[in-house]
């Protein structure tokens, strides 16, 4: 079955004074129909910039420069502005970090929800509001007739963004791709986003991609994953693969650090050094400076080579193989 | 319009890149950098540069000193530009009613100009920072005190102020460049409470008071400077603004004394004889200030943007 | 464990605050007056960001605070640094009560209580350079001498693991992560006893987070100093706390030792905030989501906070709020539920 995404060899270029930022670098994965992958990384590791990049919301100084994002089957780079345009909101929606990215705040909920249906398809008002009403029962919001009359401000922070999920939701997409829109909530509030965005894709079938830096929202909630680095997806599998037995030095390091998986007052292992700058990266592999494995032959880019079992890594020397000396990690 | 239906939204800006370890570079440094990337930047820059250099050296540039009576023939008078002169150069602007040439007293005129535009600004400053400082700092009674002043003075317009205190204080250097610092204090006041009023609550403020640094410490060495970068654009527009209000008070006859002669006055002399052909004895001076406030505003324009971080590439 | 627990128990605090209330007013202002005087009821809004809060920590304790937004963890880490006076109640060191010293004393005691603050880039004065950053406050105070200060910062740096060469460069030359710590060496170079890191590693990578929590930790022990870590990440104040104040609308639900707490939490709340709490397991979870949104704290609900999303709510939670019962040595709930347990 044709996915309903297919990214291939997406290369995304940022030309500022000081360099060429390669902000997404060569990133290739597939989404099925009804599917939850995750796409996880640091700061600077090119997961939003890869999401924005397949809703075409590069502005100058960043261009896409290579590859192809095919939704069900067809090329997105290679449609007009219109086409993309009926595409966005319709086909493929985005959910952001801050709801207000999404809101207007000087516009009702039901001007903004009616006016999304509106730019899509042909639909009396009354039927588009009735929509937008249902849209917000499905996503959780007590009262939606009293609601749809309210303005972004009068909401809670973790109402808001279930508004722009619900908007997100409204003309059925195909896919959605939320970018971090929970790590601005507590943790309650994102309990109960997750359980909504969970519940609405089993219903519906519709694919999803979750950006996040959290590994625990990962872990809970997608099948598949790809793990980010420097523009680069260096591991991609099955959730319980990947997070259960990883491959990848970065990713075992990224497991290492995360104090939950850790008995108290023992050392967390860290991953020494920092995210090298994008202006200014390293050749070859752009873990190396940082891995406890690194080997001479790693001033090789190493390539996306796949596994038996579906699994690409972007390693010279994964996890379970022998390498033949470990730089000591402090 | 929300982000889903938009095709011309710009939500994205360039990815926030690890800095490259540049060594030592201070933020002026940086700032100086993007400036001079800028075309027009460089282009008002230059300009400004001339308008200054030609009155710091007024003197030695002018063909002739014109208000050494020495120097200027009654017979030269109101000659048109080009015109050869009597000790054999050339007056390449022409000559007003007293034979003076215009080059030369323009020169001289801009020396005046920047002069007081320059120290009204500089002063106003001080006494403007002072006023905004506490007012953000202490606030509670003494705010509300100090911005209701500030609040009162700038509802009145500045020609108003200014007229009215030259007629209280009587005419002279010393009184216009009080008349000027007292229309523009207010203003300075005003931005910087703001700009005080939002760094106040960041945390390296914050800071500075967890370890116990002295009140005077934290609003000299930690407010003020980072306050700087709104109040340095302020500054450098309101210097064409003091300018401009001079030569306006200068035309009126109420501004500096003729022995001191600034383009406003140069412009005022020449305006009777505008309409009878003798276009060059108020055009150029016109043109001089104009090329003068023009190119202060184009540095300044060009210096909020580099100054605004938001705007940075 | 509750051995430790006892022995720290027994000991006085370091830092102590009894009855600690902090309130925001907005005042009414002069058109709020006349519009009253002419019938409008506009009412002053409070907020009572600490609602009347006991907290103690003893020397070398590790103290985690957590809770969501509106819960006052912020709040009440700066009325123990002393960054925010006290609305109401009082504020005792190894004891004594602070409060009327002379200016001299009154510095000598801030010093002594120093705070790590969150965000990495707001924090340091993007006008100064690292050195001055850091070596400011101690020359100020006279702890050490002006010519000193180039070496005493080295020192400082060095400690934090930053190199010191970099001392002449501007903050924005730096990470996220060496930020914070030149915000831990700016703190320490002032020699304090007491720190409060308020949510100092939320702004900061997973891999970059651990390094500063494992600094942290080396800190501790090398100089012997006592913490109030203020987090929402609960695995993160799991692994680095002794004992966790859970805070829910200003006031204390919950305080425990921290693998008591883990274990078995008593408070509802705690319960709920524990189920949320990643695990980075690798199996697919179902959410059960605790319901309601957090009220606002200008007006909280009566009684008991919690009281309209606990699933164990009776009609007197919403009457009177429940005080903090002991449930076992060292544990104490605020809910009427565990009124006579112990």
């Amino acid at each position: 079955m044709t996915p309903v995404l297919a990214v291939e060899g997406l290369r995304t270029h940022f030309f500022t004074r000081q360099g060429v930022v390669k902000a997404v670098d060569d990133v290739s994965f597939t989404v099925a129909r009804g599917e939850v992958l995750g796409l996880v990384g640091e700061s600077g590791s090119g997961k939003s910039m890869t999401g924005y990049s397949i809703m075409g919301l590069i502005d100058p100084p960043g261009r896409i420069v290579d590859g192809a994002i095919r939704l069900n089957g067809a090329n997105l780079r290679t449609l007009p502005a219109e086409g993309l345009r009926r595409i966005r909101g319709n086909r493929v929606a985005m959910i952001f970090q801050d709801p207000m990215m999404t809101l207007n705040p000087v516009l009702r909920i039901d001007v903004q929800m009616i006016e999304a249906i509106a730019a899509h398809e042909k639909t009396t008002p009354a039927a588009a509001r009735a929509r937008a009403r249902d849209a917000l029962a499905r996503v959780g919001i007590p009262s939606p007739d009293e609601r749809l009359a309210a303005y972004p401000h009068q909401f809670s922070g973790g109402m808001r963004q279930r508004v722009a999920i619900a908007i997100a939701l409204l003309n059925r997409p195909d896919l959605v791709i939320a970018d971090e829109p929970t790590t601005a909530l507590d943790v309650t509030i994102q309990g109960q986003i997750l359980y909504e965005m969970q519940k609405l894709t089993r219903e519906t079938g519709t694919a999803l991609i979750w950006i996040t830096h959290d590994l625990s929202v990962i872990a809970g909630l997608a099948d598949r994953v790809c793990v980010m680095y420097a523009g680069r997806i260096v591991e991609q599998g099955s959730a319980t693969a990947v997070l259960g037995a990883p491959s990848h030095p970065y990713t075992r390091g990224l497991l290492d650090s995360v104090p939950s998986n850790h008995p108290r007052g023992g050392r967390l292992a860290q991953i020494p050094g920092m995210t090298p700058s994008l202006l200014d990266l390293p050749p070859g592999c752009p873990f190396r400076e940082r891995c406890p494995r690194a080997q001479p032959d790693c001033v090789v880019t190493p390539l996306e080579t796949t596994r038996d079992d579906g699994r690409t890594i972007r390693c010279h020397h994964p996890l379970g193989t022998a390498v033949a000396s470990m730089a000591s990690v402090r | 319009m929300s982000a889903q239906g938009d095709p011309m939204s710009t939500l994205v800006e360039a990815p926030i890149v690890a800095p490259a370890m540049r060594d030592g570079a201070s933020p002026f440094k940086r700032i100086a950098s993007d400036f001079l990337a800028n075309p027009i930047a460089v282009a008002g820059l230059a300009l400004l540069g001339l308008v200054v250099a030609a009155a710091i050296f007024a003197p030695l540039i002018s063909p002739q000193n014109p208000y050494d009576l020495g120097q200027i023939d009654i017979l030269d008078s109101k000659l048109p530009p080009g015109s050869p002169s009597s000790t054999g150069g050339t007056f390449w602007l022409g000559t007003d009613d007293q034979g003076r040439d215009m080059l030369s007293a323009i020169f001289y005129g801009l020396r005046i100009s920047l002069a007081v535009g320059v120290i009204s600004t500089v002063l106003a400053l001080v006494i403007g920072l002072a006023a905004g400082l506490t007012a953000a700092y202490v606030g509670g009674r003494i705010e509300q005190v100090i911005m209701r002043i500030v609040d009162i003075q700038l509802s009145f317009p500045s020609i108003l102020i200014a007229l009215i205190l030259i007629a209280v204080l009587g005419q002279g250097t010393g009184k216009v460049i009080t008349a000027l610092v007292t229309v523009q204090w207010a203003y300075y006041a005003r931005t910087v409470r703001s700009a005080a009023l939002v760094e106040k609550r960041k945390e390296y403020i914050e800071a500075a008071h967890c370890l116990a640094l002295s009140p005077s410490r934290i609003v000299f060495r930690h407010l003020l400077p980072n306050c700087l970068p709104p109040m340095i654009v302020v500054a450098t527009v309101q210097v064409a603004a003091a300018i401009a209000l001079e030569a306006t008070l200068s035309f009126l006859g109420l501004g500096l004394p003729i022995t001191e002669p600034s383009l406003g006055l140069l412009i005022a002399n020449g305006y009777q004889y505008l309409l009878s052909g003798k276009y060059w004895i108020s055009f150029f001076p016109g043109l001089a200030l104009l090329l003068t406030i023009v190119s202060i505003n184009l540095v300044a324009d060009q210096l909020r943007d580099v100054l605004n971080p938001r705007l940075q590439r | 464990m509750s051995g430790i627990a006892t022995d720290v128990a027994r000991s006085t605090p370091l830092i102590e605050l009894r009855g600690a209330s902090k309130r925001f007013v907005k005042t009414l202002d002069l058109a709020a007056k006349i519009g009253n005087r002419l019938g409008a009821n506009v009412r002053e809004e409070v907020v009572h960001a600490v609602d009347n809060v006991d907290i103690a920590v003893h020397p070398g304790e590790v103290v985690g605070l957590v809770g969501e937004s509106g819960c006052g963890k912020s709040t009440l880490g700066r009325l123990a640094a002393g960054l925010l006076a006290l609305s109401a109640g009082e504020r005792y060191w190894r004891g004594h009560r602070l409060g009327g010293e002379t200016p001299a004393e009154a510095r000598r005691q801030q010093l002594k209580l120093q705070m790590i603050f969150q965000d990495p880039y707001a924090s340091l004065n993007p006008r100064m350079r690292v050195i001055d950053i850091v070596g400011e406050a101690p020359v100020a105070h006279g702890l050490i001498a002006a010519t000193k200060r180039r070496d005493y910062v080295a020192a400082m740096l060095d400690r934090v693991g930053l190199d010191p060469g970099l001392m002449r460069r501007y903050p924005h030359q730096f990470s996220g992560g060496q930020r914070a710590r030149i915000g831990i060496a700016r703190a320490l170079a002032v020699q304090p006893e007491f720190l409060v890191c308020d949510e100092s590693v939320a702004a900061l990578d997973v891999s970059i987070q651990a390094q500063v929590l494992n600094l942290f930790m080396d800190l501790k022990s090398a100089l012997n100093l006592t913490y109030l870590f203020i987090s929402h990440d609960l695995g993160v104040v799991r692994y680095l706390s002794d004992r966790v104040v859970v805070m829910y609308l200003g006031r204390v639900v919950e305080t425990a030792p921290t693998e008591v707490l883990f274990a078995a939490p008593s408070h509802p709340y705690t319960q709920a905030l524990l189920a949320e709490v990643g695990r980075v397991e690798p199996k697919k979870r179902t959410y059960v989501p605790i319901k309601g949104e957090i009220p606002s704290p200008l007006d909280p609900p009566s009684g008991c906070h919690f009281h309209p999303r606990c699933p164990h709510a009776m009609p007197r939670c919403r009457e009177s709020a429940p005080p903090l019962f002991d449930v076992a040595p060292g544990r104490r709930s605020a809910c009427w539920l565990a009124e006579g347990v112990s």
